[in-house]
C-alpha cells in the first residue's frame, strides 16, 4: 500500500540569509486552535493539558514539551507544540497544516519587518513574548517576538511562497541600503 | 559664480553631470540648481502655458520654475536634486531647444490665452474639442512627460513609530528634538534636506557663540549618538492623517547613480506627538516682468551664497517691503558681490549705505530676453533703468503651515507679520513651532522649539531634563504689507501655471470672487508646487480686486501631499508578483509539471486544463476531460473552497439561522446542500454542511465567497446571536481536498483508502473519517459534476502526495486530472450554480430554489426574500439555453431578445451567465436569466452579443439538461 509523503509549506524555499538576517522555516510540532465555548473558563483545563497558563491579549505563555500558547483572537489561542486532542469547554481544531511557520532572526530582523507590517515593533511596545495578529504586506499574519532579535511569523500555508518573496525582498532592500553607507 | 570662502560644498570633490547634453561641473553637496547657477546658467526651463524662459526662483522644495527631467523622472525640482557623477538632466516644455522654443509664439498670443480662455473659446462641437482642441492644447502646454517605459527601479515602503515626530531640523526643530531626546522620549527627526540644519545652513548667524551651522552640527551629533533618536534626512513629511499617522517620503538613493538600493521609501510614521518646525517660505512681490531668469527670492539669493558659495548674479538689485531682505544686501556686499540698488517700497528706510537706496520706490519693469538685463525703478516721480543680472525680491515670509490644514482647518491671519499662521489644535497631537508658527527671529525660534518640545513631553507624561537656550539674533525685522506694483505689463503670481495679477482680477470681474473659485478659474496654486510661493500674494490681489480685507477673503487650504510623492513609492513592492498575495494549492507544482495553464480564482491559482499530447487547443483538452469524467473517472483539486469548522452546543441552531434549510436535523455522518441569504433576501452563497458528529459541523463555501461568508458568520455569532454557544474556525488551509468523479470513482477511492468503501456504508450525501494511505483523512460523498462523486480530504502536508497518487491511479482506470474548463462544462450540463449565477442580485426564487426556504423558524434573509417585488412573475429567472439555428455558439454576457425584436437595451429580456460546449450532448449549452423564464420553456429567443458580433437563436430549456433525475450521482 502506498504511503503519503509529507511536505512542509515552504519546502525548497528556505533558509535564506541576507546581510545578517536569516529567514527559515520551523516545525512547530503541531498547531492546535483552542477557542473557549459559551463563556467557559478554560484556564485550568489548558494548564492541565499543556502546562501553560492562558495568555491575555497580545501575550504568549510557555508550557511542557516546548509548548507555546499564543493569543490568537478573542477567546482564542493557538497552542504551538505537542497537539492537544480535546479540552473541556473549548472547541479544539487541528491547524498543524494550515499555517506556514517562519522564523526571522538576526540583528536587523526588526528593520526587515518594519518594511512589511504596521505593527509597532519597538521593544517598549513589543517585548519578548509579545504577539499580534497583524498584516505582513497584504497577508494576514501572526507575529510573535520570541527572542531579542527573533520573530515567529505565521502566514496561511497557501501564501508561503508570497511570504518568502516579500520578506526576502525586504531583506534585500535593507541590505542594499546598508551598502549605501 | 562661486565665491571664495563661502559655502558648505566640498570643493575637493568635483562632480561632472550634464544638462541638455552639455557637460557641467559642480561639487559634492551641490544641487542641480546651485551647480548650474555657479556655472552662470540662468535659463533652466520654459513656462507651462506661454513658454516663457524661466530660471530658478527659490533654493528649496517650494521651487515653481526650475523643473527638469532627470533620467526618466519628469518634474524634478533642480533645487532639491543633488548632483552626482553622471547625472543627466534635461529641460522640459521646450522645442527644438531651450533657447529657441517654437511655442514661444504662445506668449505673443497671451492676450487671447488668459484665465478661462478655453472655456470661452472652444465652445464648438464637442467632437472638435476631443479631436482637435484638447490634443493641441495638451501638446502646447505642460510640464515634463512620462517616458512610457516601465520603472524597473526598486522602491520601498516602511513603517516607523515614535513618541515624538519633529518635522524640520532648523533651530526650532533641533531644540524640540534635543529636549525630548535628552528626556528619554523616542524621537524621530525628519528633514527634507540632505543636510540637517534648516535655515541655519542658509544664513550667516551665530547661535550659542558658534556659527549657526556648527551649532546645528553639534546638536545633531549629540542626537545621532542617542539610542532613542532616529534622524531621517532627505525625508519630507508629506501628510498628516488620523490617529497621529504621518506620511513621509525619503529620497533614499536619488542623490546617487541608479543601483540596487531603493530610490525612495514611503514611510508611514505613527507618532504620539508631533512638532511642526517646517520653517517659512518667502513670497515675492508681483511686479511687471518678474518672471525672467535672474529674478529670485531674496532669501534664496542669500541662501545660495551661504550654502553653496554661489553668487546668483554679478550686479544685484534687491526689491523688498521688509527688513529681512536687507540682510541679503549686507551679505552680498560682504561677499564682494556688487549691489546695484536697493529698492524698498517703504518710505522710511535708512539711506546711509554704501549702495544706492531707493525708498518708497518699486520695480516697475524688467528687460532681457533669456535672462534679466535691467530693471526699471520707479519712485519719487521718476523712472530709471538700472542694469542688473539678478533681482532679489522679498514680499515677506509665509509660515510653512501646510500640514496643519491636512484635516481641514483653515489658517488664521496675523497682521503683525502679514501672514497666515496655523490654527492651534488643527491637527490633534501636532503643534507648530518656530517660523512655521509665525516666530520669525532665530532666538524666538530656538525658544519656541524648546517650548514645544517641553509641551510634547508633558503630554507624553515625561519629566523634562534641563536644556539651556543658546543665544542668538533676536531682531524681528519690520514689514509693511505690499503685494503688487501697479504698472503696465504682466505681473506674475504663479510662475508654474503662468497666472498673472490680471488673471486674478479677471476672475473677480467674472464673479469668481471666492478664493476657491479664483483658484479653479485661474489654476493658481495647482500642479507640482501647489502654489507655495504664490498663494498668499494671489489672494491678497483678489482681496484688492474685490475690495475686501485679506481675512475676509480667506485662504485656500492644503491637502496632502506637501510635496509630490511618486506613485512608484506609494505602490512600492506591488509590481509583478508583489501585486497581491498568490495562493497555491498543494497540487500546484504537480499541475504545472503537466503543463496545465493556471487561471486566477480570487487569489488562488487553479489549473485551467491538462493538455495531452496531440491536443492543439484548450477545447480539445476540455472535451476529453469532460468525457473522461462522464465515462471513467476524473480528479480535480477543490481545496480552494472555503471550509469552516462549526462547533458548540448550539452549532445546529446557529446553522439553521444562517442557512435557508434546516441543518440541526442532519444526522451525524450526513451532508446537506445549503443556501445562505443576505439580510436583503438575495443569495449570498451556496455550499454543503457536513455533520461530523453531534456538536461538530464542517461547512463549505464557494472559493470566491470564502472570506465573505467567514466574515458574515463571525458577525452573526458575535452580534446577532451572541446567545448561541458556537465557535467558528476556518480550516480551508488545513485540508487538501480532491474531488473524484465518474462511473469508476468508487474504484479509485478504494485504491487509495485503507478501509473498504461500499455503497451500503457510503450512500450519496454521506461523510466520515477514513484512513487514506496511512493518514487520517475524511471522505464526503458529494458531486458537482452529476456523476458518482467523492471528495477526499487529508491534512495539507500530504496534499501533493495524495494528488499524485490519485492521478496515477485514475490513469490506470482510464481517467486522469481535469481542470476548471471541464469542471465548468460538467456543472453547466447539470445546471449547478457558481457565482456567475449567484452574483448578488439573484434570489432563491430567481434560481428556482424557492422550495429551499424553510417555512418554520427564522433565518437570515427570510423576511427580505418574501418582499413582493422579489417574487414577481416577470423577474428574470434561471433557464437553460440550447442553440437551434444555424449559429451554434453561446456566449456568457450576451443579452436575450424576443426572436423578432430589435436588439436594443429597452428590449432586453435577460442575459447569459454561463456557457460552454458540451461534448456529452454535442451542443453548446448556456445558463441564463430570462424574464418569466420558467414559463417560457420551449420558446425561441435570440442571443445577441454586440461586443463579439454573435447572434444565435436558442431554445429555452430547463437548467438541468443532463441526467435530470440525478440517477448517475446517486448511484
Amino acid at each position: 500500500m502506498a504511503r503519503l509523503i509529507a511536505k512542509t509549506p515552504a519546502e525548497g524555499l528556505l533558509p535564506v540569509e541576507v546581510a545578517g538576517v536569516r529567514l527559515s522555516e520551523v516545525d512547530p510540532g503541531g498547531l492546535t486552535s483552542v477557542a473557549a465555548l459559551g463563556g467557559a473558563d478554560i484556564g485550568a483545563a489548558l494548564k492541565a493539558a499543556t502546562g501553560a497558563s492562558l495568555p491575555g491579549p497580545g501575550a504568549t505563555t510557555t508550557g511542557r514539551g516546548g509548548a507555546r500558547v499564543v493569543w490568537f483572537g478573542v477567546r482564542h489561542v493557538l497552542v504551538m507544540g505537542p497537539p492537544v486532542a480535546a479540552l473541556d469547554g473549548a472547541a479544539v481544531t487541528d491547524q498543524s497544516d494550515a499555517w506556514c511557520t517562519l522564523r526571522l532572526d538576526g540583528a536587523g530582523a526588526r528593520d526587515v519587518l518594519a518594511r512589511l507590517t504596521p505593527l509597532d515593533l519597538r521593544p517598549s511596545s513589543f517585548a519578548e513574548g509579545a504577539t499580534a495578529r497583524t498584516l505582513l504586506g497584504h497577508m494576514q499574519a501572526s507575529i510573535t517576538r520570541v527572542e531579542d532579535d527573533a520573530y515567529l511569523i505565521l502566514v496561511f500555508r497557501s501564501m508561503a511562497k508570497t511570504a518568502v518573496h516579500e520578506i526576502t525582498e525586504a531583506m534585500e532592500s535593507r541590505a542594499a541600503r546598508l551598502r549605501l553607507t | 559664480m562661486r565665491v571664495e570662502g563661502y559655502g558648505l560644498v566640498d570643493r575637493a570633490r568635483p562632480v561632472r553631470f550634464s544638462f541638455d547634453g552639455q557637460g557641467h561641473e559642480g561639487f559634492a553637496g551641490d544641487t542641480l540648481a546651485s551647480a548650474l547657477l555657479a556655472g552662470g546658467m540662468r535659463l533652466m526651463g520654459r513656462s507651462f502655458k506661454y513658454h516663457r524662459p524661466r530660471g530658478v526662483f527659490t533654493c528649496g522644495s517650494e521651487e515653481p520654475s526650475a523643473l527638469m527631467t532627470v533620467g526618466d523622472t519628469p518634474n524634478v525640482r533642480a533645487t532639491v536634486q543633488e548632483v552626482f557623477a553622471g547625472l543627466e538632466a534635461r529641460s522640459q516644455n521646450a522645442w527644438p531647444s531651450l533657447k529657441w522654443d517654437a511655442l514661444e509664439v504662445n506668449d505673443l498670443l497671451s492676450p487671447f490665452l488668459g484665465a478661462g480662455f478655453y472655456y470661452k473659446t472652444f465652445m464648438g462641437p464637442h467632437r472638435l474639442w476631443e479631436r482637435l482642441f484638447e490634443p493641441v492644447i495638451r501638446r502646447a502646454a505642460g510640464l515634463g512627460a512620462l517616458s512610457g517605459a516601465r520603472d524597473a527601479a526598486r522602491y520601498e515602503k516602511a513603517f516607523a513609530h515614535c513618541d515624538l515626530l519633529v518635522i524640520g531640523a532648523g533651530p526650532a526643530g533641533l531644540m524640540a528634538a534635543l529636549v525630548a531626546a535628552r528626556s528619554g522620549a523616542e524621537v524621530i527627526l525628519a528633514d527634507e534636506g540632505a543636510r540637517m540644519g534648516g535655515r541655519m545652513l542658509l544664513e550667516d548667524e551665530e547661535v550659542g557663540g558658534l556659527p549657526g551651522t556648527l551649532w546645528a552640527d553639534e546638536v545633531l551629533a549629540e542626537l545621532a549618538a542617542l539610542p532613542n533618536v532616529r534622524l531621517m534626512p532627505r525625508t519630507t513629511v508629506t501628510g498628516a492623517y488620523d490617529h497621529g499617522t504621518y506620511g513621509a517620503l525619503e529620497r533614499v538613493a536619488l542623490h546617487l547613480p541608479d543601483g540596487d538600493a531603493p530610490r525612495e521609501c514611503f514611510w508611514r510614521i505613527v507618532a504620539r506627538r508631533a512638532v511642526l518646525a517646517a520653517g517659512a517660505i518667502e513670497r515675492p512681490i508681483a511686479h511687471p516682468g518678474n518672471d525672467r531668469p535672474g529674478v529670485m527670492l531674496a532669501g534664496a539669493v542669500r541662501g545660495y551664497l551661504h550654502r553653496y558659495g554661489v553668487a546668483a548674479g554679478k550686479r544685484v538689485v534687491v526689491f523688498a517691503n521688509n527688513d529681512d531682505a536687507h540682510r541679503t544686501v549686507q551679505d552680498l556686499h560682504a561677499a564682494g558681490v556688487r549691489v546695484a540698488a536697493v529698492v524698498d517700497s517703504r518710505p522710511e528706510v535708512p539711506r546711509d549705505a554704501p549702495w544706492p537706496v531707493h525708498a518708497g520706490a518699486v520695480v516697475a519693469a524688467t528687460r532681457g530676453r533669456l535672462g534679466l538685463e535691467a530693471v526699471q525703478v520707479r519712485g519719487a516721480g521718476r523712472e530709471i533703468w538700472i542694469e542688473a543680472d539678478c533681482l532679489a525680491v522679498s514680499g515677506g515670509w509665509n509660515p510653512a503651515l501646510h500640514l496643519t490644514s491636512h484635516m481641514g482647518a483653515r489658517p488664521v491671519w496675523n497682521e503683525a507679520i502679514a501672514a497666515f499662521v496655523p490654527l492651534p489644535g488643527a491637527v490633534p497631537g501636532l503643534e507648530a513651532a518656530g517660523a512655521a508658527a509665525g516666530v520669525m527671529d532665530t532666538a524666538g525660534c530656538l525658544a519656541d522649539g524648546l517650548r514645544a518640545g517641553k509641551a510634547a513631553l508633558k503630554a507624553l507624561g515625561r519629566r523634562t531634563k534641563a536644556v539651556s537656550l543658546p543665544e542668538a539674533v533676536a531682531e524681528v525685522g519690520g514689514i509693511d504689507a505690499f503685494w503688487q506694483v501697479q504698472a503696465k505689463g504682466r505681473a506674475w503670481l504663479d510662475l508654474q501655471n503662468d497666472v498673472t495679477t490680471k488673471d486674478v482680477a479677471l476672475a473677480a470681474q467674472e464673479n469668481f470672487r471666492s478664493v476657491e473659485h479664483m483658484k479653479r478659474y485661474t489654476t493658481q496654486g495647482m500642479a507640482t508646487d501647489q502654489g507655495k510661493t504664490s498663494n498668499v500674494t494671489a489672494l491678497a490681489v483678489l482681496a484688492d480686486a474685490t475690495g475686501r480685507s485679506i481675512p475676509a477673503t480667506g485662504t485656500t487650504t492644503f491637502r496632502p501631499p506637501y510635496t509630490p510623492v511618486s506613485i512608484a513609492a506609494m505602490g512600492a513592492g506591488a509590481l509583478g508578483d508583489g501585486f497581491a498575495p498568490q495562493r497555491f494549492t498543494t497540487s500546484d507544482s504537480a499541475a504545472r509539471q503537466r503543463g496545465a495553464p493556471m487561471i486566477e480564482a480570487g487569489l488562488w491559482y487553479r489549473p485551467s486544463y491538462f493538455p495531452a499530447p496531440g491536443e492543439a487547443t484548450w477545447r480539445e483538452a476540455s472535451d476529453r476531460e469532460v468525457g473522461m469524467v462522464r465515462q471513467a473517472v476524473g480528479v480535480t483539486d477543490v481545496s480552494t473552497l472555503g471550509k469552516i469548522d462549526v462547533q458548540g452546543r448550539d452549532a445546529g441552531r446557529f446553522l439553521d439561522f444562517v442557512y435557508t434549510g434546516r441543518m440541526s436535523t442532519l444526522k451525524p455522518g450526513r451532508v446537506r446542500y445549503g443556501l445562505m441569504l443576505r439580510e436583503d433576501g438575495h443569495v449570498m452563497d451556496d455550499g454543503t454542511a457536513a455533520r461530523l458528529n453531534d456538536g461538530h459541523y464542517l461547512i463549505t463555501t464557494t472559493t470566491a465567497a470564502a472570506g465573505q461568508v467567514m466574515q458574515h458568520l463571525d458577525f452573526v455569532a458575535q452580534v446577532l446571536r451572541p446567545d448561541l454557544d458556537v465557535s467558528l474556525m476556518s480550516v480551508t488551509e488545513q485540508w487538501a481536498q480532491f474531488a473524484v468523479a465518474g462511473p469508476r470513482a468508487l474504484e479509485l477511492v478504494n485504491a487509495v483508502t485503507d478501509a473498504e468503501i461500499t455503497d451500503a456504508e457510503w450512500p450519496f450525501m454521506s461523510c466520515g473519517a477514513v484512513p487514506v494511505a496511512g493518514v487520517a483523512g475524511r471522505l464526503f460523498r458529494i458531486s458537482f459534476s452529476g456523476e458518482r462523486g467523492y471528495e477526499i480530504a487529508v491534512p495539507a502536508r500530504y496534499g501533493e502526495s495524495l494528488w499524485r497518487l490519485l492521478v496515477a491511479q485514475a490513469e490506470m482506470l482510464g481517467g486522469g486530472p481535469y481542470g476548471m474548463e471541464a469542471l465548468n462544462v460538467l456543472r453547466i450540463e447539470k445546471g449547478f450554480l457558481t457565482h456567475a449565477e449567484l452574483h448578488g442580485r439573484t434570489t432563491a426564487f430567481d434560481l428556482g430554489m424557492q422550495g429551499m426556504l424553510k417555512s418554520e423558524g427564522d433565518f437570515i434573509g427570510k423576511a427580505g426574500a418574501a418582499r413582493p417585488g422579489l417574487l414577481a412573475d416577470d423577474r428574470e429567472q434561471l433557464v437553460g439555453l440550447r442553440p437551434v439555428g444555424a449559429v451554434k455558439q453561446l456566449l456568457a454576457g450576451a443579452h436575450l431578445f424576443e426572436a423578432g425584436a430589435e436588439a436594443v437595451r429597452e428590449n432586453s429580456q435577460g442575459y447569459v451567465t454561463s456557457a460552454g460546449y458540451s461534448p456529452t450532448l454535442q451542443s453548446y449549452l448556456g445558463l441564463a436569466f430570462l424574464k418569466g423564464g420558467r414559463a417560457r420553456l420551449g420558446e425561441t429567443v435570440r442571443m445577441v452579443d454586440h461586443l463579439r458580433s454573435v447572434q444565435t437563436l436558442c431554445e429555452v430549456v430547463a437548467p438541468q439538461v443532463f441526467d435530470a433525475g440525478g440517477g448517475r450521482m446517486r448511484g
